[in-house]
């Protein structure tokens, strides 16, 4: 019953990636896509692995995803974008692409039957993570925020100019 | 709740089904946003594999590196989505095969 969902997860993930990066429209894109990022929540859930299920809900289709909805929403694309997409997505700009992503699917696809294994079924709760986290690797943490700040202060910078000039504009 | 056994080939299999689908999408589209949506979807498949080997092992480790990617991921998106609007506000155009100037 419980693999029974965990497969079915694994298919609705597949499928709305695939319809999100086939889309025309970036707002019908963004839906697909945060959907497929659910779908990835239940597979941690069901794999053992909650605290990483609820991260991967509030920031990545929570947060990560906003920001995309905020600039769409500023970039403001309208109709002739979405044909202009349509346009760039014709069947010849598919092939290069689709036999070199076919080629490296199958190396790993060919790479991943050497290793019969199965998950623990253990799940891993919060605690564990928590005192993992600040204990042996208590530097990646540090890191993670530098690196975090450095994007902040990227992000300040750029945006900071676009709104700027606007304001000078008017 | 307890996790469950999958075997790891169909869990790997999958992480490498979402990263090719996102490598696909990263060749194959022109729009800037498209292209880091794709990135989000390659960096998602690899948290993937990493929360798996995780669970293999019943270990906290995979969902650490999971929280790594995570910020990774965001700071990407933050740079990636600022550099939209000045390319839109530049170019007038989100093409990324427009944006071939290094100085604007």
């Amino acid at each position: 019953m419980m693999a029974t969902l965990f497969y079915l997860a694994a298919f609705i993930a597949l499928l709305a990636t695939g319809l999100a990066l086939t889309r025309t429209n970036a707002a019908h894109a963004l839906i697909y896509l945060i959907v497929s990022l659910l779908a990835v929540a239940v597979l941690f859930f069901l794999m053992g692995a909650p605290f990483a299920a609820a991260l991967e809900i509030v920031i990545y289709a929570g947060a990560i995803m906003v920001l995309f909805v905020f600039v769409i929403m500023m970039l403001n694309v309208g109709q002739e974008g979405i044909e202009r997409e349509r346009e760039w997505l014709s069947a010849r700009n598919w092939v290069v692409p689709g036999v070199l992503a076919a080629i490296l699917l199958l190396e790993l696809l060919l790479a991943l039957r050497a290793a019969p294994a199965t998950t623990s079924g253990v799940a891993v709760t919060p605690k564990e993570v928590g005192l993992a986290l600040f204990g042996p690797y208590v530097l990646a943490v540090e890191i993670a925020s530098m690196l975090l700040l450095a994007g902040l202060v990227g992000a300040y910078h750029l945006g900071r100019r676009f709104i700027v000039r606007r304001e000078r504009r008017r | 709740m307890s996790g469950l056994q999958i075997p790891m080939e169909h869990v790997l299999a999958l992480a490498g089904l979402l990263f090719s689908c996102g490598l696909m999408g990263l060749m194959l589209r022109r729009n800037i946003i498209f292209m880091l949506m794709s990135l989000e979807v390659m960096l998602n498949a690899v948290a993937l594999a990493f929360v798996a080997a995780g669970a293999q092992w019943g270990q906290a480790d995979g969902q650490i590196i999971f929280l790594l990617i995570l910020s990774v991921a965001a700071a990407e998106v933050a740079v990636g989505l600022g550099l939209v609007l000045q390319i839109q506000r530049r170019f007038k155009t989100l093409d990324m095969d427009q944006a071939r100037r290094l100085r604007g």
